[in-house]
C-alpha cells in the first residue's frame, strides 16, 4: 500500500467528517491507554516460570498459578497414574473427527455410527473403569475434561431425542403432538439451574430407596434433556422450510412414515438448520461450568477451588482470563465453522 | 361443510387401530411414570418422617435475606421468602433488560458504522462478551472488579451522588410524600396518549396528516405527572447516604445501598445480552432493502420521514422478536444468582430455604412453576405481537 492509498484509506474510514474524527481521536486515544499496561501486566512483567506465588514478585501476571494447577484444571482430582486413560479417549475421539473431513461421504455415515454408539461405551470404559482397568469413582472426574465429556454426552443424548420430539411436534396424531408440545415448552421454560437442582437434590427422592444413580450422570442426563427441547425447536424450523411436495413425493413412493422422515426429510431439514444446531450446542458448552451449583467441578470450578487455596490467594484475575481464553476459543472456532458451514449450504445467489 | 368432513376423516384417522395404540401407550406410560415417581417419593418421606405438601409456606423461616425490596426478618415465613427471591429475580431482570437494551442498539448501529475503529471495536465486542460463558463473566465481576474497589474510608465519591467501595455502590434515596399521585398523573398521560395516537391515525389515514405523536407523547408523560404533583403536593426528600464510625469500623448509612452481588448479576447480564441484541439490531437494520429507502426518497420524504415512517418500523418487525427472547433468556438466567449467592428465586428460595427444610419436591416444584409461567407469558405476548405485526401478503 502507498502513501496515497493510506490517505484516503484513513479519509474514508475514520476521518470522514469532523464527528467521525473525533469519535476516532477519542477511541485511539483510549485503546493506547489501556492496551500497553494490560501488555505489561499480562506479558512484560509477568513470571511464567516458578513453583510458588512467592516467586511472582515482578508485579506483573502471576502464570506460575497455572502452570503449578495445569494438571488439576484439565482433569480434576483424576489419579495421576490413570491419566493416560483420560488422554487416550480423547485422542480416540480426535482422531475419529478428523479422518471424518478426509474420508470419502459413503463412509461418513459409519463413523457418525461410530462416534454415538460405539465410542461413548469405548470412553465410559476407558474413563471409569472395567474390563481389568481400575475404577475410577466420578467425584474424582473434573476440569476441562469433564466440561468436554459433558458436552459430548449432551450432543449425544439430546440430538436423537430432539429430532423425535420435531416429529412428534408435527405429528398427526393428538396424544403425541401435544404431549411433544408441553414437553418442549417446559424444558424451554425453566433455568438450567433449575434443572440441576432438580437432577441433584429433587430426584433421589423419587427413585426407589436402594437405587442410587451416579449423581454426575443424573446431572448430565438433565443437561441432555434441558438440551433436547432446544434442538428440538431448531429442527422443527428445518421441518418446516421444506416444501409440501417433499413429503408428497416420499408418499406416493409407497414410503413408510419412519422411512419418508429419516431418508427424505429430516437429512434435507437437519442440512438447513446446521447453523442453528452448532449454536445449541455451543450453548450446552457455554453452560457446563453450571454444574459448580450442585459440587462438580469442572474447569472453572477447578480454577474457583484453587483461587481460594490459602498458598495461592489474590490469583482470580490470571484464572478466569485462562478459563475465559479456553472457553472463547472453541465458542469462536465452532461459530466461526457454522459462518462457514453456512455459506456452504446455502442456496441463494449472491 | 367442509370443516365438519374434515374433523370427521381425522376422527377416523384417530380411531385405527396403528394409530390408536401408539396414543395409548404414551398415555399409559406417561401416568406409570407419574405413578412410579409419586409413590417412591411418598416411600422416602415416610421412611425419613418428613412430611409433605405445602404447610411449611407459612412457618417461620428463621433465615435473614440481606437484600429485600419489603420487609423482611428471620421471624417472616417461608412464603414471604418466596415473595422476596421473586421481587429481586424480577429486579435484576429489569435493570438487566434495561441496560442490555440501550447498549444493545447502540452496538448494534455501531458494528454498520462507517467509521472503521467504531465498526471494529463493536465486533470485538459482540465476539467477546457472547462466546463467554455467562457464569466466568459474573465471577469475574463479582470476584475481582468489585472485589479490588477501595475500602470504606478511601470510597471513590462521584458528585456527591455515587458512593462507590467494597460494600457495594450507594445512591441517594428518594422520599416521597402523596407518591400515589404521581402515579394518578402517569394513567392520565397515558390515557391522552392513546386517545391522540387514536386521532393521529384516524387523520393520517383519512386526511394523510402526519402528526408527531411520539413528541406529544413524550411531553405528556412528564408534564402531567408535574401537573399532578403539584396539585396532590407531592414532596421529594433526598436522603443521602453518611459516613458513620461505629466501634471502630467506618460504614455508610442511608440512602440506597447496592451489594456487590446484585451489581455483578446486572453488568454480566446486560453485557452478555447486550451482545446478542447488538446482533438482531444489526439483522434488522440490514433487512429492511435499500430500495425501501430509495422508494420513500423518490416520494418526497426527507431523512427523518423515511427512517421515522419508512426504515425503523420494518426494521423493529424483524428486531423485536429475538429480542423478546433474549430478554426471556435474561431473566431465566438471572438465576445464576445463586453462584455468588445474590438471593433471588434460586439463591434464597431453592437454594437457603431449601437447605433449611429439606422440601426438595415442593420447593424445586415452585420454583420451576415460578420461571415457566414468567416464560410462558413473555411468550404470550410475543405470539401476539407477532401476529398483529405479520406481513398481511396479498
Amino acid at each position: 500500500m502507498n502513501k496515497e492509498n493510506i490517505k484516503s484509506w484513513l479519509k474514508v474510514n475514520l476521518f470522514s467528517n469532523w464527528y467521525n474524527s473525533i469519535i476516532s481521536l477519542f477511541v485511539l486515544f483510549v485503546i493506547l491507554s489501556i492496551i500497553p499496561s494490560f501488555i505489561d501486566w499480562a506479558i512484560i512483567k509477568a513470571t511464567f516460570i516458578g513453583k510458588t506465588k512467592a516467586d511472582c514478585k515482578s508485579g506483573g501476571a502471576c502464570w506460575v498459578f497455572i502452570g503449578v494447577w495445569f494438571e488439576k484444571f484439565i482433569y480434576g482430582f483424576y489419579p495421576d497414574k490413570e491419566l493416560w486413560r483420560v488422554n487416550l479417549a480423547f485422542i480416540i475421539l480426535i482422531l475419529t473427527v478428523i479422518s471424518a473431513f478426509f474420508v470419502k461421504p459413503k463412509i461418513k455415515p459409519y463413523i457418525l455410527f461410530f462416534l454415538i454408539f460405539i465410542f461413548p461405551l469405548i470412553g465410559f470404559i476407558l474413563i471409569h473403569g472395567g474390563f481389568g482397568l481400575e475404577n475410577v469413582e466420578t467425584r474424582v472426574w473434573g476440569g476441562l475434561s469433564l466440561t468436554f465429556m459433558l458436552t459430548f454426552f449432551g450432543i449425544i443424548f439430546a440430538f436423537p431425542l430432539g429430532v423425535l420430539l420435531a416429529l412428534g411436534k408435527r405429528s398427526e396424531l393428538p396424544v403425541i403432538k401435544y404431549f411433544c408440545i408441553a414437553f418442549v415448552e417446559f424444558w424451554r421454560g425453566i433455568p438450567l439451574i433449575t434443572v440441576l437442582f432438580a437432577a441433584a437434590i429433587m430426584f433421589p427422592l423419587l427413585l426407589p430407596a436402594n437405587t442410587n444413580v451416579d449423581k454426575l450422570l443424573r446431572v448430565a442426563i438433565g443437561m441432555g434433556i434441558f438440551e433436547s427441547a432446544y434442538v428440538a425447536e431448531v429442527i422443527r424450523g428445518g421441518l418446516q422450510s421444506l416444501p409440501k411436495g417433499q413429503y408428497e413425493a416420499a408418499k406416493s413412493l409407497g414410503m413408510s412414515y419412519w422411512k419418508m422422515n429419516f431418508l427424505i426429510i429430516l437429512p434435507q431439514a437437519i442440512k438447513t438448520v446446521l447453523p442453528g444446531l452448532t449454536n445449541t450446542f455451543i450453548a450446552l458448552f457455554k453452560d457446563t461450568p453450571l454444574i459448580i451449583l450442585v459440587g462438580l467441578l469442572e474447569l472453572l470450578g477447578m480454577v474457583n477451588l484453587a483461587k481460594s487455596n490459602s498458598y495461592w490467594l489474590g490469583m482470580a484475575v490470571e484464572g478466569y482470563i485462562f478459563v475465559g481464553i479456553i472457553f472463547w476459543f472453541f465458542s469462536y472456532l465452532l461459530s466461526r465453522y457454522t459462518q462457514s458451514l453456512e455459506k456452504k449450504f446455502s442456496t441463494e445467489r449472491h | 361443510m367442509f370443516l365438519n368432513s374434515e374433523f370427521k376423516t381425522s376422527l377416523k384417522k384417530n380411531l385405527q387401530l396403528s394409530n390408536l395404540i401408539p396414543q395409548l401407550l404414551l398415555i399409559l406410560f406417561f401416568f406409570f411414570i407419574i405413578y412410579f415417581f409419586a409413590n417412591n417419593a411418598q416411600l422416602n418421606m415416610k421412611a425419613r418422617n418428613m412430611s409433605s405438601g405445602f404447610d411449611f409456606l407459612g412457618t417461620n423461616s428463621g433465615f435473614d435475606i440481606q437484600f429485600s425490596l419489603i420487609d423482611y426478618d428471620g421471624s417472616s415465613s417461608y412464603g414471604r421468602a418466596y415473595l422476596v427471591g421473586l421481587l429481586n429475580t424480577l429486579l435484576v431482570a429489569f435493570f438487566g433488560i434495561f441496560f442490555a437494551t440501550i447498549l444493545g442498539f447502540i452496538i448494534g448501529v455501531s458494528r454498520l458504522s462507517s467509521n472503521w475503529i467504531i465498526n471494529r471495536l463493536s465486533l470485538i465486542y459482540v465476539e467477546l462478551f457472547r462466546n463467554l460463558p455467562l457464569i466466568l463473566q459474573i465471577f469475574f465481576w463479582y470476584f475481582t472488579v468489585l472485589r479490588s474497589l477501595p475500602s470504606t474510608e478511601k470510597s471513590l465519591i462521584i458528585f456527591n451522588f455515587l458512593i462507590i467501595n467494597l460494600q457495594g455502590f450507594y445512591i441517594p434515596k428518594f422520599i416521597f410524600t402523596n407518591s400515589h399521585y404521581i402515579f394518578y398523573g402517569i394513567v392520565f398521560s397515558l390515557l391522552t396518549i392513546f386517545l391522540i395516537k387514536y386521532y393521529a391515525n384516524k387523520m393520517f389515514y383519512e386526511h394523510a396528516k402526519v402528526i408527531p405523536v411520539l413528541k406529544i407523547s413524550l411531553f405528556l408523560i412528564v408534564v402531567f405527572p408535574v401537573i399532578f404533583s403539584l396539585i396532590g403536593g407531592v414532596t421529594i426528600n433526598v436522603e443521602y447516604p453518611k459516613l458513620v464510625k461505629n466501634f471502630g469500623i467506618f460504614n455508610y448509612l442511608g440512602g440506597v445501598k447496592l451489594i456487590p452481588e446484585f451489581l455483578a448479576l446486572v453488568f454480566a447480564l446486560s453485557l452478555y445480552t447486550s451482545a446478542f441484541i447488538a446482533e438482531n439490531v444489526r439483522a434488522g437494520i440490514l433487512a429492511v432493502n435499500k430500495g425501501q429507502k430509495e422508494a420513500a426518497k423518490s416520494l418526497g420524504f426527507n431523512n427523518s420521514q423515511s427512517l421515522n415512517l419508512i426504515v425503523i418500523p420494518q426494521a423493529l418487525r424483524v428486531i423485536i422478536p429475538p429480542t423478546t427472547n433474549q430478554y426471556l433468556n435474561l431473566t431465566k438466567n438471572s438465576s445464576l444468582a445463586a453462584a455468588i449467592g445474590y438471593p433471588d428465586l434460586t439463591g434464597a428460595f431453592a437454594g437457603t430455604a431449601l437447605s433449611q427444610t429439606g422440601k426438595a419436591i415442593e420447593i424445586i416444584f415452585i420454583v420451576m412453576m415460578t420461571y415457566l409461567t414468567i416464560s410462558l407469558l413473555i411468550s404470550l405476548i410475543l405470539n401476539w405481537y407477532n401476529k398483529k405485526i405479520a406481513l398481511v401478503e396479498r
